[in-house]
């Protein structure tokens, strides 16, 4: 009986989706790593998964900042160039409290900055977008120009580094045999998953997605909530720029502008709707982990670095495309004609 | 106050026109060297690509659609326009003309395809694409330059020369092809049913379709369009850079994409006109000539105008002009009263 969803009850609609999504994509990843592991004999060792395990955490962070705005029906670009301007802004208070010497309190300081600088910059879009009506596309496409202007017109293109080694320690260290960046991920993660399925924000983000106008209607305050999305969104970029800067130990303005494709393959293939109103934190999570695994594998076998880049904007068409077929309901009607059977007889 | 709507003037044109003038005059009491012929003449030459990208995806804009590939299409017509004519044994301009269209139109085609049977939005589609091109361009290249253009593509073409006090001023070859590009979108956008329809699609495809309009006839038109006016914009610039190079374009569709939406097209579909396109990239054009001019650091040029779209996008939406509206509103029926 359990093979059919009870729409109804929530506790088997929870473990309905477990079986349809999850299970699906941790099947892709096995068959990832199964691949992968048969091309090269290098892969499946201790050193790949570390590296997973580091390069994951960035990928991550702006993933779950581009997750919100698209779940509303929006769109985040300007997710990369925000990072590094936090990173920018922690990189001047530490500079500026000592350098290669500021303590613990300057760097505490400077996640301050980074966090407020990364919320602010996603308030502003947000307060745009919610107050104007302008199109998201259009005011982060825009914000993102201003924000690459002006880490161009503050490093004039070069490196900021002078850091204190403990950053470093932090960046690359490990807690409990597990990356530090990947706790920092960890933990947002959960928190976006808390914020999306328990909160009134999470509940208004799907709503306005599916339906602006129809939401503000009944009585939600859309244009608090859409603020709202966008400054969470900035301070999810402000966090990556945090954990760009520690890992990295320097800043520099276009780090990471390669992701912001990934970041959208990693939402898409997590099955979040392109269309806004659906989508949850679980599945695009295990997406970020198949694509990082993918890259990482990519990295080993020496993959030519264009090659990669033209495989992942072929890798996102194919997705879309499969989702497209799987809407159709032609494969659908294939997988669910058994339990179906089972249920009517 | 007379109807400019006629000459496709409107709210956003207005205050486009108003501003450009405004600087204009700014600029040619600020600086010396602004208003003369050959630097007018150079931010025409200058602008010309520019222009000629803004008219295509301006059609885009209009039928309900976004394309942030087809400046990295570009670059691939570029090359393949390039190598068809050099294994053709030299070509002529008839033939680069011929081959960079329809090199353009293919990949627009394929963007269309993508968008129109596989129903995926086109950001995300113009995404993978760029991608796609841009990865493949260099990929298949190694990132090498063509220095070695046949003599017809390479050798400039002056239409018109003038000797000034302040030293030469001319008008090139893109110049002309800029006329006739925009020209042609005019007369399709304005002009024919079809360009009508794509209106009509921008503004509510639901209501097109019920209608009678073909959706997917549509689709292939504005991404066609877009496609064959890049494959010319990239030609040019390959006669006005005399090179192809393989990234030289990387980055331009955003440049262009604001400069548009600057000038009034909305994204989202069924507004937006010529005059508004060329006035955003004029605009954006004569803010970096000016801030050329003034000594201003070239670090802060991108920041500058990247404010300058933000406030602009921010006023130009339908909430500050209801806003605004609802402000004026009392005021101008009493003075029709």
């Amino acid at each position: 009986m359990t093979t059919l969803p009870a729409r109804s009850a929530r506790a088997s609609d929870f473990s309905a989706s477990i079986r349809g999504d999850v299970v699906g994509l941790l099947g892709f990843l096995g068959l990832v790593v199964v691949l992968l592991s048969l091309t090269t004999d290098r892969f499946f060792s201790g050193t790949t998964f570390t590296s997973v395990a580091f390069q994951l955490p960035e990928l991550g962070l702006l993933t779950l900042a581009m997750l919100m705005p698209i779940i509303s029906g929006g769109f985040n670009l300007a997710a990369t160039f925000t990072a590094n301007i936090a990173g920018l802004a922690m990189a001047w208070v530490l500079q500026r409290y000592g350098g290669a010497d500021a303590g613990a309190a300057a760097f505490v300081l400077g996640v301050v900055a980074a966090l407020a600088a990364g919320s602010a910059a996603g308030w502003l879009m947000g307060t745009i977008i919610a107050y104007t009506g302008a199109h998201p596309i259009l005011v982060s496409l825009s914000m993102m120009i201003f924000l690459r202007g002006l880490g161009e017109f503050l490093t004039h293109g070069g490196d900021i580094s002078g850091f204190p080694a403990f950053v470093l320690t932090i960046g690359q260290g490990t807690l409990l045999g597990i990356p530090a960046p990947l706790w920092v991920l960890a933990a947002c993660a959960l928190a976006w998953h808390v914020v999306m399925t328990r909160s009134r924000l999470g509940f208004a983000t799907r709503m306005i997605g599916s339906n602006i106008e129809a939401t503000r209607y009944s009585g939600i305050d859309t244009k608090r909530s859409v603020t709202l999305i966008y400054t969470l969104s900035g301070l999810m970029c402000g966090i990556a720029g945090v954990v760009m800067l520690a890992r990295f130990n320097s800043v520099r303005v276009g780090h990471g502008e390669s992701y912001l494709l990934i970041t959208v393959l990693a939402c898409f293939l997590g099955r979040v709707d392109p269309f806004g109103g659906f989508g949850r934190v679980v599945p695009v999570v295990i997406a970020l982990v198949i694509l990082q695994v993918i890259a990482s594998g990519l990295n080993l076998l020496g993959a030519n670095q264009h090659l990669a880049t033209a495989m992942w904007g072929a890798f996102l068409l194919a997705v879309m495309v499969l989702r497209w077929i799987w809407a159709t309901g032609f494969l659908q009607s294939f997988f669910r004609n058994n339990p179906k059977y089972g249920e009517n007889s | 106050m007379p109807d400019g709507r006629i000459l496709g003037i409107g709210g956003t044109e207005r205050w486009l026109i108003l501003v450009v003038l405004v600087m204009i005059v700014g600029l040619a009491f600020s600086t010396d060297t602004f208003f003369t012929l050959s630097n007018l003449f150079a931010l025409i030459n200058t602008s010309a690509v520019n222009i000629i990208f803004a008219v295509g995806l301006l059609v885009v804009l209009i039928a309900g659609g976004i394309d942030i590939s087809f400046a990295v299409g570009a670059s691939v017509t570029q090359y393949l326009t390039t190598l068809t004519v050099m294994y053709g044994g030299g070509g002529d301009w008839a033939f680069g003309f011929v081959a960079a269209a329809a090199f353009g139109l293919m990949l627009g085609a394929f963007n269309a395809a993508l968008i129109y049977h596989f129903r995926i939005i086109s950001i995300v589609v113009t995404i993978a694409t760029f991608n796609l091109f841009f990865g493949g361009l260099m990929f298949m290249t190694g990132g090498v330059s063509l220095y070695d253009l046949p003599d017809w593509l390479a050798d400039r073409v002056v239409l018109l020369h003038l000797e000034t006090a302040s030293g030469g001023a001319e008008l090139t070859l893109p110049v002309a092809v800029m006329a006739i590009c925009v020209a042609a979108t005019w007369l399709l956008l304005r002009r024919t049913t079809t360009g009508r329809q794509l209106y009509a699609m921008g503004d509510n495809p639901e209501g097109a379709r019920r209608v009678g309009i073909n959706i997917g006839a549509m689709h292939y038109l504005a991404f066609g369009w877009l496609g064959m006016m890049a494959g010319i914009a990239g030609l040019m610039q390959a006669h006005y850079a005399q090179e192809v190079v393989p990234n030289a374009l990387y980055g331009r569709e955003l440049d262009v994409l604001a400069a548009v939406v600057l000038g009034g097209a909305r994204l989202g579909g069924g507004k937006g006109t010529i005059l508004g396109a060329i006035l955003g990239i004029l605009l954006v054009a004569i803010t970096q000539n000016g801030l050329n001019l003034l000594g201003i650091t070239p670090y802060a040029f991108k920041m500058i105008i990247g404010a300058i779209i933000l406030i602009a996008i921010t006023l130009s939406s339908d909430g500050v002009a209801k806003l605004i509206g609802s402000l004026r509103a009392p005021k101008m029926r009493g003075s029709e009263a």
